[in-house]
């Protein structure tokens, strides 16, 4: 992705905090959201939830976990980043050393660091710019992304900047592993979105308040401070 | 430490209730651990659990998870200060709805149950306190690790949970949500009435 596009995404994202009209405080633009929300639904539902499926079904587990464990992998590597960025040295430590220990399974593909039980750190930038204070401004529900927040969502596109299959020169290659890594992502989330059509009483809420709850979580590492009772 | 008991059979209600006095001094950890393992076992071995049974599922959940749970007070906390305002008649409806509607819930997640392993974290309370958070952590080969707490109050009738907090989302909070828009815009009878549509829609099927 290029420069100017990740920027004036960014842009674009910070100008609909500023236009925000009071409501909800964690989610002032509800009715914008809700609107996504339903046009999502549909496309989840009859394209990208049963692509998901189709690969779950006939791509083998090996193979699945494969391509799980190498896009963690490069993961690994953006969260020990991030650990750094956030003084959280140790974690930087076992991120950097996941991602050493595991090119020596066949470049990542198998993850021989769980095995030997170096956790994931699981930080990215937009827990970064949360540990620094930046509150996460108005939730955001984005068609074909999902739930996020202005400072997660900005996190996020740093990410995509930074690759690093944006630096692969050929386009046609580079779309087929963003195409894989987002069957990935959402084969994995699967299980998640059955949760919600069984648990939720109205599945935006549902998401929203689960999204807000676990990126907070992350935040502090596990360690929120107490809830406030918020209506 | 007390007796280990199995149970073989699905009647094994009664043998539960007959052995809670004893179960009631266990720690709430060890409570858990017990509890989880036991169900984890039935999951691994059960031929009807591994063919996805629902009933069979749900009789796993009524008879082995259920009985440590304290549905009152995780009703009356995701309602929140609403609770208040339902009559004594509404709030057992309540109870019993959102007792079903969590039943529904995890014979689904439970039937996506792969292999995993849970792992403990030493419990860090007063031997006196009454309410604990038991934190556990789920690992799953090549994904990151899933927290899952358990908060836990001391009942006349033994430890019993009142929240589960998967990977820091809270169950209650995440219901306290929900319940409050279905209150805004319907009142109690509202939030009844869409309880109850929601669990009379049949048997969860796969997604």
């Amino acid at each position: 992705m290029k420069v100017h596009t990740v920027i004036s995404l960014g842009v674009a994202l910070l100008l609909t905090a500023c236009a925000s009209t009071p409501g909800r405080v964690d989610d002032p633009l509800e009715p914008v959201n809700r609107a996504m929300y339903a046009v999502n639904k549909p496309i989840d539902d009859h394209v990208f939830r049963p692509i998901a499926q189709a690969y779950v079904d006939y791509v083998p587990k090996l193979v699945r976990q494969g391509v799980s464990n190498v896009f963690g992998n490069i993961d690994d590597l953006f969260s020990g980043v991030n650990g750094l960025l956030q003084g959280k040295t140790e974690k930087a430590g076992n991120d950097f050393g996941r991602v050493l220990v595991n090119m020596w399974g066949l470049g990542g593909l198998i993850d021989i660091a769980t095995d030997l039980g170096i956790p994931k750190g699981n930080e990215d930038f937009g827990q970064t710019f949360g540990y620094w204070g930046i509150p996460q401004g108005p939730y955001l529900f984005i068609p074909l992304w999902g739930p996020t927040t202005v400072r997660d969502g900005t996190g996020s596109l740093i990410r995509i900047y930074f690759g690093p299959v944006g630096y692969i020169p050929d386009v046609v290659v580079r779309n087929v592993i963003y195409g894989i890594g987002a069957v990935d992502l959402r084969a994995n989330a699967l299980g998640a979105t059955s949760l919600i059509d069984q648990a939720s009483l109205d599945p935006y809420t549902f998401v929203r308040r689960s999204y807000l709850q676990k990126r907070e979580y992350d935040v502090y590492d596990g360690k929120p401070p107490p809830p406030k009772e918020d209506e | 430490m007390m007796s280990r008991i199995k149970f073989r059979n699905i009647g094994a209600a009664l043998l539960l209730a007959a052995a809670l006095p004893v179960l009631a001094q266990e720690a709430p950890d060890v409570m858990l651990k017990r509890v989880a393992g036991d169900v984890m076992q039935i999951i691994k071995s059960d031929p009807k659990v591994q063919a996805g049974d629902q009933q069979r599922i749900r009789e796993v959940i009524e008879t082995k998870l259920l009985p440590n749970f304290d549905f009152d007070r995780m009703t009356a906390l995701a309602m929140g200060r609403n609770w208040a305002k339902a009559s004594p008649e509404q709030q057992k409806v309540l109870i019993d709805q959102f007792r079903a509607l969590l039943v529904r819930t995890y014979s689904g997640a439970l039937s996506q149950y792969r292999d995993q392993t849970i792992d403990y974290k030493p419990l860090r309370a007063d031997p006196a306190a009454i309410d604990v958070t038991v934190r556990t952590e789920v690992i799953r080969s090549g994904q990151v690790p899933v927290q899952i707490d358990y908060s836990m109050a001391k009942t006349p009738a033994g430890w019993k949970a009142y929240d589960v907090i998967v990977g820091g989302v809270s169950l209650v909070t995440n219901y306290r949500d929900e319940f409050n828009e279905q209150i805004k815009s319907g009142g109690v009878d509202g939030l009844i009435k869409t309880l109850s549509d929601k669990n009379s829609k049949g048997a969860p099927g796969k997604a």
